[in-house]
């Protein structure tokens, strides 16, 4: 079972290292079907994460943390959403500030409040989100292939994990089976027509900003209390805008984009083994390549080469009123 | 009365001039920031320890991009402080330029040469503190297999791998090394949750020691070390203290007492612009044993680290340099 001693790492560092970029993808997709495009998702992980490391580094509490880190993502949350909505703004400017802000903000709060360059304490292991084991791991260890897989993959994850790949179904159903979903979606094709129908297209994107807000609050949270332990300047360090182009490559849906961050994340699970291995003819194996691919396929998907990337309609315009 | 007065004046007006004669130390650091428990932080703390003996204040600036590097630099220049310290070997080309338009300021750089009359260059023999890591990596491997993660991947980094791999084969002929670099942008210093990725994937494939030189990444390796209960290697700083009982040693720069040394000297007026090369005999680099690591090493592990130190001293043992000739002998 040598494969399987392979495999069965490899796949559990995907779903470790899919989870952010399925967090912040759900977000972009909740943000975006309802007509505010979110180039923001970075800045407001890197709160999230800030916030989450700060509260668990002074309370101790890793619950605490997390609601703190979806509490800072809120309040940028709303920042973009003011700008974006109530001010009509430019929803990309309104986004890059928001990852510039986020960029420098956490730095120095955190310079000011634990004066350790920029970082939180390192936390102790109570303030973290550890790997949980499920009951069953050890009485299916016996049973072959099927026991390791669930030891390995299924078991061993933490909260955040399963609480993420739980969102996929939930997201899919409520934005195709619940009227908010409906209403959501349309606010994002046609904002005119949901205005026509009497409902508030400003209260709607509000609220799909805050959904996202809390997405990225949890990817942030999960990014330096359960991947990391502590707050480190930039530590999110691009996984919001893989998770835009998870998202895009994922055509707006939620089934695919969960498609595409566990591709990304087995992408990276695999490059990370494939580095220095030689491959016969062409010397060390080109990890960057593979680690360019993301932003590759996004691109050839943008660009029209194979199949199309077809964005919400009305997304990017702000919704006015006729008079 | 009279002539008291005047001594009293002149003893004042002695000082002031004494003080203003003093240096202005400016120190500009690289990615990673002062408190990356590292490399920065070393130089950190050797400013503040000749702030603190000397009562002159030293100046910092902490670049948040690359482009800030040699703004930072001339303004320090241009606002008189002297001599500036610019840290790691990114800043080797912004040092290059700010020294050719400031020729009467002094500058130092560590861990790159810049050729001009008015700067210092510091360099460590990082490869001979990594050869006694390798060293200490193998023989408290069980596995036969130690891990390295480097941050960004650049010779400088290539070296300490490379010592590193020479010191445990050197124990060990049949150790079996696992390499990984973060990356291959300055943010490769930055992203502890890719260290730990990295660190978890070496130790899954059986690497129970990982050397890390990679800056505030390593924050995640060492925890990531200590979470499997394994053994993370500190560089740089002492780290031992991170993960008690579970950092097995640092390869320690010597950047605070390099710093303090070359401020002292500009200070007395000894200061001079060249190259300066700080190894194993110079104490430059070494490895760090204290009470956190105590319990978790052996007294024949420091034996033969301490003989291969005089060995490596002596010229008995010659630790090949990878950044000599870019390539690592296998």
């Amino acid at each position: 079972m040598v494969a399987l001693e392979l495999i069965l790492p490899i796949l559990a560092a995907t779903l470790r290292t899919a989870t952010p970029l399925l967090l912040g993808a759900l977000a972009g997709l909740f943000s975006e079907r309802a007509g505010i495009i979110d180039v923001g998702l970075e800045g407001k992980m890197l709160v999230g994460a800030f916030a989450a490391a700060a509260a668990a580094a002074v309370t101790g509490n890793v619950l605490l943390g997390l609601v703190a880190g979806i509490g800072g993502a809120c309040l940028l949350g709303l920042v973009h959403a003011y700008a974006c909505v109530t001010l009509r703004g430019s929803q990309v400017v309104s986004g890059m500030a928001i990852n510039i802000i986020a960029s420098g903000l956490t730095a120095t709060l955190a310079l000011a409040w634990f004066s350790q360059g920029g970082q939180t304490p390192p936390l102790p292991p109570g303030a973290r989100f550890l790997p949980v084991t499920l009951p069953g791991a050890a009485a299916l260890a016996g049973v072959p292939v099927l026991g390791p897989a669930y030891a390995a993959l299924v078991s061993g994850q933490t909260v955040l994990v399963y609480l993420a790949l739980i969102l996929v179904p939930f997201s899919a159903w409520v934005l195709y089976r619940t009227r908010f979903g409906l209403r959501l979606r349309a606010s994002g094709e046609h904002p005119a027509a949901v205005d026509t129908a009497g409902i508030s297209v400003a209260r709607l994107r509000y609220s799909a900003v805050m959904v996202a807000s809390v997405l990225c609050g949890i990817a942030g949270a999960y990014i330096a209390t359960a991947q990391g332990a502590g707050f480190v300047r930039d530590m999110v360090a691009g996984r919001g805008y893989i998770a835009l182009a998870a998202m895009i490559l994922g055509g707006w849906r939620p089934w695919p984009i969960l498609f595409t961050c566990l591709l990304f994340g087995l992408l990276d699970a695999v490059a990370i083994r494939l580095q220095g291995v030689a491959v016969p003819g062409i010397g060390a194996f080109p990890v960057q390549a593979l680690q360019a691919l993301p932003y590759l396929l996004t691109v050839v998907l943008l660009a029209g080469f194979v199949g199309r990337a077809i964005p919400p309609r009305a997304s990017g315009q702000p919704y006015v009123k006729e008079r | 009365m009279n002539r008291l007065l005047a001594t009293a004046l002149a003893a004042f007006l002695a000082a002031g001039t004494a003080r203003a004669a003093e240096i202005a130390p400016a120190v500009v650091f690289d990615m990673g920031g002062k408190f990356d428990k590292s490399f920065n932080e070393g130089v950190h703390n050797g400013a503040e320890a000749f702030s603190k003996a000397s009562s002159i204040p030293v100046r910092e600036f902490e670049p948040q991009n690359d482009t800030q590097r040699e703004q930072a630099l001339r303004n320090f220049a241009r606002r008189g402080q002297n001599p500036i310290i610019a840290v790691g070997f990114n800043q080797a080309s912004a040092v290059k330029a700010v020294a050719a338009e400031f020729p009467k300021v002094s500058f130092v750089i560590i861990d790159a040469v810049v050729e001009a009359p008015n700067v210092e260059s510091v360099l460590f023999r990082e490869e001979q503190g990594s050869y006694l890591a390798g060293m200490m990596a193998a023989m408290k491997s069980a596995t036969g297999k130690v891990g390295f993660v480097g941050g960004m991947d650049v010779p400088l980094i290539r070296k300490f791998a490379c010592g590193y791999v020479q010191g445990a084969r050197a124990v060990n002929p049949k150790v079996e090394v696992l390499q990984n670099m973060t990356g291959s942008t300055p943010s490769a210093w930055n992203d502890p949750v890719r260290g730990a990725e990295l660190t978890r994937s070496q130790i899954e494939r059986g690497a129970d020691v990982v050397f890390h030189a990679a800056g505030a990444t390593g924050i995640g390796v060492l925890q990531a070390a200590a979470d499997a209960g394994k053994y993370g290697i500190g560089v740089d700083s002492n780290q031992n203290h991170l993960h008690p009982g579970h950092v097995l040693t640092s390869m320690v720069k010597q950047l605070d007492v390099a710093t303090r040394t070359t401020l002292e000297a500009a200070r007395a007026g000894t200061w001079k612009p060249g190259t300066q090369v700080l190894g194993l005999a110079e104490d430059g680099v070494g490895l760090a044993f204290d009470e956190n690591n105590a319990p978790i090493v052996t007294a024949e592990m420091r034996e033969r680290v301490a003989k291969a130190k005089a060995d490596i001293v002596a010229g008995r043992v010659a630790v090949h340099d990878s950044m000599s000739d870019n390539s690592c002998p296998q």
